[in-house]
């Protein structure tokens, strides 16, 4: 399975620090927004790919991870066509894809520890309102490991009812799934502060 | 050493543990019971995830509900399912954050790391994703996470129920080798068939206490 998360390596995009990484993707977005000009969005499109490469996870998984996007792109583009013109449809999705490229380049490329403690950084001026950045970033972190989990579950329930002749309904999974993550979750409320977490 | 006082405990008045007197000084305690027995209550009373309703649980002299925090610095506790206990997506990530919990320096966390990995020969795993590896290797992991924290007793509630029997064996040999005084609830009778005591615990209650020797084949007996 392959889910848009944190590959690791040794590349020059993985010892670049999560601030510095996070940064230039909000610069370079601004950037894009902000100059209207599509010789600059068609020459940030190969770039951003390069990029994209230089992470250096295996390169079907990279292939792999795009196809989502290209469709979505590929809908874009068809409703510029339809509603306005090809220049603004090809200005859209050069864009878009200059920054999915990117923004998939830092995941790649960026711890989910490292992500939470910038969030949670970033976070701190807030505390005084009563945010709690800590739990912000566990938060995340948690959504992030559930993420399998809940797909495994998903699994193994539709295997269970097919093995009862049961035909997929949609009630008939979520109904249980939401029960057996409640659990789960709950067990982990358990793990974690039996691990030394303070709340 | 581990106390239990007059320990009663019920969820919602439904009495799950009645009256239990023990001291549990030995390195390797084993507990056995059927299903729905309490044996998890009982686990969870040794690190305050639990508080008893009556009487007191004290791990070398320190009230489980008095001072949680120095207890959750004591006990580390192993669950039976590892998914349920790794908290991080990265296994590297994961030992770190118990040690994130108590405030341990980056340098020292990293090597740390290192070297509680290294007991399992698990170095190889550092940065990988957990939902990848193999049930013995999350078990494994799970452990190293509880280790890494320098905990004087290890309590373990089912650790090889859902594994195969090579990760099992596994799982198995790092309990046999672990230094700490270890509690091990478990189904695995031959697990625990070599600790220094062992528990039966039934309805509730301690209903028998032992050698292995003595306990287990009794347990045998009673569950045909
Ligand atoms: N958090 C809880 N709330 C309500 N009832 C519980 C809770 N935890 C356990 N029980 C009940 O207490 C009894 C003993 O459970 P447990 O200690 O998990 O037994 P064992 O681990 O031996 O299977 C069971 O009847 C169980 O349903
Ligand atoms: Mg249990």
């Amino acid at each position: 399975m392959t889910i848009g998360l944190y590959h690791p390596g040794q590349s020059a995009l993985h010892r670049a620090s999560a601030g510095a990484k996070l940064s230039a993707l909000v610069v370079v977005s601004l950037a894009l927004f902000v100059a209207p000009s599509i010789w600059v969005a068609l020459a940030s499109v190969p770039i951003a790919f390069a990029v994209y490469l230089a992470t250096g996870a295996p390169f079907r998984r990279l292939m792999a991870q795009l196809r989502g996007p290209a469709i979505l792109l590929g809908l874009v583009f068809v409703f510029h066509l339809a509603f306005g013109s090809v220049a603004e449809g090809v200005l859209a999705v050069t864009r878009f894809a200059t920054l999915i490229l990117l923004a998939s380049a830092v995941t790649l490329s960026t711890p989910v520890s490292e992500m939470a403690e910038l969030v949670e950084w970033g976070l701190g001026p807030l505390r005084p309102l009563g945010v709690n950045p800590e739990k912000v970033g566990l938060a995340i972190a948690l959504a992030i490991r559930f993420v399998p989990l809940i797909a495994e579950e998903f699994r193994h329930i539709r295997e269970a009812q097919a093995a009862r002749g049961l035909a997929a309904n949609p009630l008939a999974l979520i109904v249980p799934l939401v029960i057996r993550t409640l659990k789960s979750a709950d067990e982990l409320a358990d793990a974690i502060e039996a691990r030394g977490y303070e709340r | 050493m581990i106390v239990l006082e007059a320990v009663s405990h019920d969820f919602e008045d439904r009495p799950v543990l009645a009256e239990i007197d023990l001291a549990l000084p030995e390195r390797r305690i084993g507990i056995v019971g059927a299903n729905g027995s309490g044996k998890s209550t009982f686990a969870r009373l040794l690190n305050g995830l639990v508080l008893p309703k009556q009487g007191r649980v004290l791990i070398d002299g320190v009230d489980t509900a008095r001072d949680v925090k120095a207890i959750r610095r004591k006990v580390g506790f192993v669950f039976q399912n590892p998914d349920h206990q790794i908290v991080m997506p990265i296994v590297g990530e994961d030992l770190a954050f118990g040690l994130k919990a108590r405030k341990i320096p980056k340098g020292e966390i990293d090597t740390r790391i290192d070297a509680a990995l290294a007991r399992y020969d698990l170095g190889h795993l550092r940065e990988r994703p957990v939902h990848l590896l193999s049930g013995g290797e999350k078990q494994l992991v799970a452990l190293s996470a509880v280790l890494v924290t320098d905990p004087e007793i290890v309590v373990f509630d089912e650790p090889t129920t859902l594994l195969d029997l090579r990760n099992r064996n596994r799982v198995a040999a790092a309990i046999d080798a672990l230094p700490h005084p270890a509690i091990v609830v478990s189904h695995d009778l031959e697990l625990i068939a070599g600790f220094e005591r062992v528990l039966m615990i039934e309805d509730g209650r301690v209903a028998a206490d032992g050698l292995p020797g003595e306990v287990l084949p009794f347990y045998r007996e009673r569950m045909r």
